[in-house]
């Protein structure tokens, strides 16, 4: 098993593969709690683009709902913990069936009908916007006011509840992070994720070749589901609190999805790699901006934009393949 | 609730959702034509509203009067767009023209942001209050008024791509591409045309709306993803479509509005796009497969 996922890797990006992982695993002993915070937010990206990454850029169905599911994954663990006392991993045993179910539902209305391309993407957009308004008005959860989780202070990091420090957290999402990695290279290297590129590269020709590509497109959709819902699961314990409005936002969805296309759509490095250049591209900048004593409301998110674009200019297919070239490490764009 | 009410509200709907759909027009041309998904429509018309805006409060200026220039100014902010900063992205993968745009659309909401501040501005002209009663029919004027304008906008809009050898042109590239290099016409110079006219489209549609509604700098996403849904009910690149999704749309929004709550409206409007997805992929205007 470990022997095929690592088949065809050249030894120094294993080395450098390790290397980081230990950076990772002792980065919490030498950054400070800001830092620890811009880590984590780094880790819940590279997480949830890893997660989307899967239905585009290996079955190619772009997905700008994602929201959806780390919505529904939030406010499921969140409502059950509020309501009933159920703890975080039993919302998750829950929360995952139901985004795979909602995942489902949206990836057999659009692929039974053939929905594909930006109107899959605009339907994407448009359950998450109806389930934001929605959640706004399902009182259950307390509508637009808010779901909040009981804080306190606790003495010690209790796991079982995900109830604790921020490092916790970080090592929680650091290991989601470092499973979706290996989950998502043994997807690539299986019969599944060869029949996934087919569809990426050609739909009619997958088909012809006798590929069942509706089921194929529904195992990524659901796969991707049930992977992003454990992230939302985490923004609940994290936050404590959640607004549909701000949750389901198609802002969140588009936050999403940046990591993983400035790193490199379909490379299982980029979405790592993209959350950093993201995060440190948004963190530089606000430091910068302190620094010169700027305190324009506005400024920072127009300077972001133009970083975005210089980059999608510069480097259409990414930052990692271009990285990949630049350091001689020969994985291909999977 | 009386009958009268029902309609009243069902009107003012259609009114409205005639200015939708001159707006959504403008996201069916340019997908129709360039096959580029404008993702930064709604901010573009935030700048057509906020131009609009700053004319009235510094000029005085009637926004429905100052339509017209205004909508020169956004056409050339289109062109400008298309020729310089997304022609290279024609024929590029869809995440990489969203990303561009994305990032468009971030600078723009946040520019407005800088420049016009965070709070919600709005226009009173002098016939804000007036309305016209047929029997017990109430129409509010600059509904009436936006509604009438979008109407001569889209027809001059129709009357462009039908009758001038300009539009024919376009509606070649359109159609084949390869065809239109072959035949000699200047496709880049095309391209920039049309997302300049579907700019112009918000440009026109923008202090219409402001007549009806305030802006905020963060007003943008909304106004997109509205235009989205307009489109592909009524059915993407067909031009009679954006026109009859828009008062489809602005109906059902105004009708939910009344029997459940405004503020759920726009869920109905989704569950629209849903069905209209499921059943008729193509729109309800639409041709062929989607």
């Amino acid at each position: 098993m470990i022997r095929r996922l690592i088949a065809g890797v050249p030894a120094r990006a294993l080395l450098l593969l390790g290397v980081l992982f230990i950076c990772f695993a002792a980065a919490p002993w030498f950054v400070g709690d800001y830092l620890l915070t811009v880590l984590i937010l780094i880790l819940y990206s590279a997480y949830t683009g890893q997660a989307w990454n899967i239905m585009m850029g290996f079955a190619g169905q772009l997905s700008l709902g994602h929201a959806l599911y780390v919505g529904l994954g939030a406010y499921t663990a969140a409502a059950l913990y509020v309501h009933f006392g159920l703890g975080p991993w039993i919302g998750l045993a829950v929360a995952v069936p139901v985004a795979s179910l909602t995942g489902a539902f949206v990836g057999f209305l659009a692929f039974r009908f053939r929905v594909a391309g930006v109107y899959f993407a605009i339907l994407t957009i448009a359950f998450a916007e109806f389930a934001r308004v929605g959640f706004d008005h399902l009182g259950w959860t307390n509508a637009s006011s808010g779901l909040f989780l009981p804080v306190a202070q606790y003495a010690y990091n209790d796991l079982w509840q995900l109830r604790g420090h921020p490092v916790m957290f970080y090592y929680v999402l650091l290991a989601a992070t470092a499973l979706a990695f290996v989950f998502c290279r043994a997807l690539l290297k299986s019969r599944v994720g060869y029949f996934w590129l087919a569809i990426r590269e050609d739909e009619e020709a997958a088909r012809s070749a006798g590929i069942d590509t509706f089921h194929y497109k529904m195992v990524a959709v659901v796969i991707s589901a049930a992977m992003t819902s454990f992230a939302g699961v985490v923004y609940a314990f994290y936050y404590n609190n959640l607004f549909p409005e701000q949750v389901f936002n198609i802002s969140r969805s588009i936050d999403i999805i940046l990591g993983p296309i400035v790193g490199g759509i379909g490379t299982l490095f980029g979405p790592i790699l993209g959350s950093f250049v993201i995060e440190i591209i948004g963190e530089g900048l606000r430091s910068l901006l302190e620094l010169f004593g700027i305190d324009v409301p506005g400024i920072k998110q127009v300077v972001f934009g133009v970083v975005l674009l210089l980059v999608v200019l510069a480097m259409p297919d990414g930052v990692w393949p271009w990285l990949v070239r630049k350091l001689g490490l020969t994985e291909r764009r999977a | 609730m009386p009958i009268d009410t029902y309609l009243n509200v069902a009107v003012s709907g259609v009114l409205t959702g005639l200015v939708y759909g001159l707006m959504a027009l403008g996201l069916s041309v340019i997908f129709g034509v360039v096959r580029v998904v404008n993702f930064a429509h709604g901010e573009m018309m935030t700048i057509a509203m906020y131009i609009a805006v700053t004319l009235f409060s510094v000029l005085h200026l009637d926004p429905l009067v100052m339509l017209v220039p205004i909508a020169a100014v956004l056409f050339a902010f289109g062109y400008v767009l298309q020729a310089g900063l997304i022609n290279p992205f024609i024929g590029r993968p869809e995440h990489s023209q969203f990303l561009l745009l994305v990032a468009l659309a971030i600078m723009i909401a946040n520019v407005l942001l800088i420049v016009f501040g965070p709070n919600a501005q709005n226009v009173q002209v002098a016939y804000s209050f007036d309305s016209f009663q047929f029997g017990r029919l109430i129409i509010d004027a600059t509904k009436a008024y936006a509604a009438l304008a979008a109407i001569a906008v889209s027809a001059a809009l129709f009357i462009f791509f039908r009758s001038t050898t300009l539009g024919t042109s376009i509606r070649a590239c359109a159609d084949n591409y390869t065809g239109a290099l072959v035949v000699g016409l200047n496709v880049n110079r095309l391209y920039a045309l049309t997302f300049g006219l579907g700019a112009a489209c918000v440009g026109a549609a923008g202090p219409m709306l402001l007549l009806i509604f305030d802006v905020t700098p963060a007003a943008g996403p909304a106004y997109t993803l509205l235009a989205f849904v307009i489109v592909i009910t009524g059915g993407l690149g067909s031009m009679p479509g954006a026109l009859v999704g828009g008062v489809l749309i602005g109906l059902t929004e105004a009708v939910a509005g009344l029997v459940f709550t405004p503020s759920a409206k726009s869920m109905f409007a989704f569950a629209i796009l849903v069905l209209v997805l499921l059943f008729r992929p193509q729109g309800i205007m639409g041709k062929g497969a989607a």
